[in-house]
């Protein structure tokens, strides 16, 4: 049993990083529903502000890491150009089933030797690449916003709601690149 | 203007210092300008080769391409705008709720902007 330089990046990247983010995602939203008159005694909220303030932190780091590991080491193997023979930009491709050394995941997916895989490129990966830096940027902010307010929350449910609403934007922003991120993983892995 | 709300028992119990919303509005505000930022350049290095270039000029020779000057640049306004912003309003009572709205606006846009349907209609 052994993994690959590459393969253990994207693990890092998808599945370590990804469990995380998810993790303190499930515990972050579930603290900030709970935030609410009535429910928690003021001991209660001193204990349950800094399992949140942990919380929603971690979300942030554990997205920043996410695409800096995703953008900066997985994607220039995926990316990167080895197909091309004179004018033919995928002959490193033909006949292929899978990746290989004379053709990137992009070469793979865009030259469609297995089936119609160029959309998983086009759409795919196009929007994953780019829609995954908001998740930390809206994570962090929630995160600051989480930290400033803290209990106040409490007594301002308007405020509350948007703060929920910023937290889940950014997961559904690491939502849509990690989705794709699996089926491009399954489609062309980086090997 | 305060924020409290004193018929809450619990939080009075806690004796909690009010807070000016200017940080909290900064931080929406920012937000909202750097996944607008995001969506921009995605957008606007579809329709300029040149922009593209540039934006690539970004990645030290890793082969990421112009991803790299999108997220850097990116990244390096929001942080600007947020401490721009932070630092104006950090005493100040800024209405959050128009913030939060301006946010999520800029958001919406810049996140159409990332979506490849989209951004592929200005491909030069």
């Amino acid at each position: 049993m052994e993994l690959s330089t590459r393969e253990t990046w994207t693990v890092i990247h998808g599945l370590v990083l990804g469990t995380l983010f998810l993790l303190a995602f499930a515990g972050g939203l579930a603290g900030l529903w709970s935030l609410r008159p009535g429910l928690i005694t003021a001991a209660g909220i001193k204990e349950r502000m800094k399992r949140l303030y942990w919380g929603t932190w971690i979300m942030a780091v554990t997205a920043w890491l996410t695409v800096i590991t995703g953008t900066w080491i997985v994607y220039p193997w995926y990316r990167v150009k080895l197909s091309p023979v004179g004018d033919n930009l995928y002959a490193g491709c033909e006949g292929a089933i899978v990746p290989g050394p004379s053709c990137s995941p992009r070469d793979f997916l865009k030259s469609n030797v297995s089936g119609a895989t160029a959309e998983w490129h086009g759409l795919g990966m196009e929007w994953k690449e780019h829609i995954g830096w908001a998740a930390p940027i809206l994570a962090t902010a929630a995160a600051f916003l989480i930290v400033y307010y803290g209990p106040r929350l409490i007594a301002r449910p308007w405020l509350r709601a948007a703060v929920i609403t910023l937290f889940v934007a950014a997961f559904a922003a690491a939502v849509v690149a990690g989705a794709f991120g699996a089926f491009l993983n399954k489609v062309a892995p980086v090997i | 203007m305060t924020h409290r709300d004193s018929n809450i028992p619990e939080l009075a119990e806690l004796g909690l210092a009010d807070k000016p919303d200017g940080p909290g509005a900064a931080a929406f505000l920012a937000a909202g300008i750097g996944v607008f930022v995001l969506g921009l350049l995605t957008t606007l290095s579809e329709v300029s080769s040149g922009l593209g270039s540039f934006l690539g000029s970004f990645d030290f020779g890793l082969g990421v391409g112009a991803l790299a000057g999108k997220s850097t640049i990116t990244v390096i306004v929001w942080l600007v705008s947020w401490a721009g912003l932070h630092a104006a309003w950090k005493d100040k009572d800024v209405d959050i709720r128009k913030m939060f709205w301006w946010g999520l606006w800029l958001g919406i846009v810049g996140v159409l902007g990332t979506f490849p349907p989209f951004f592929e209609l200005f491909k030069g």
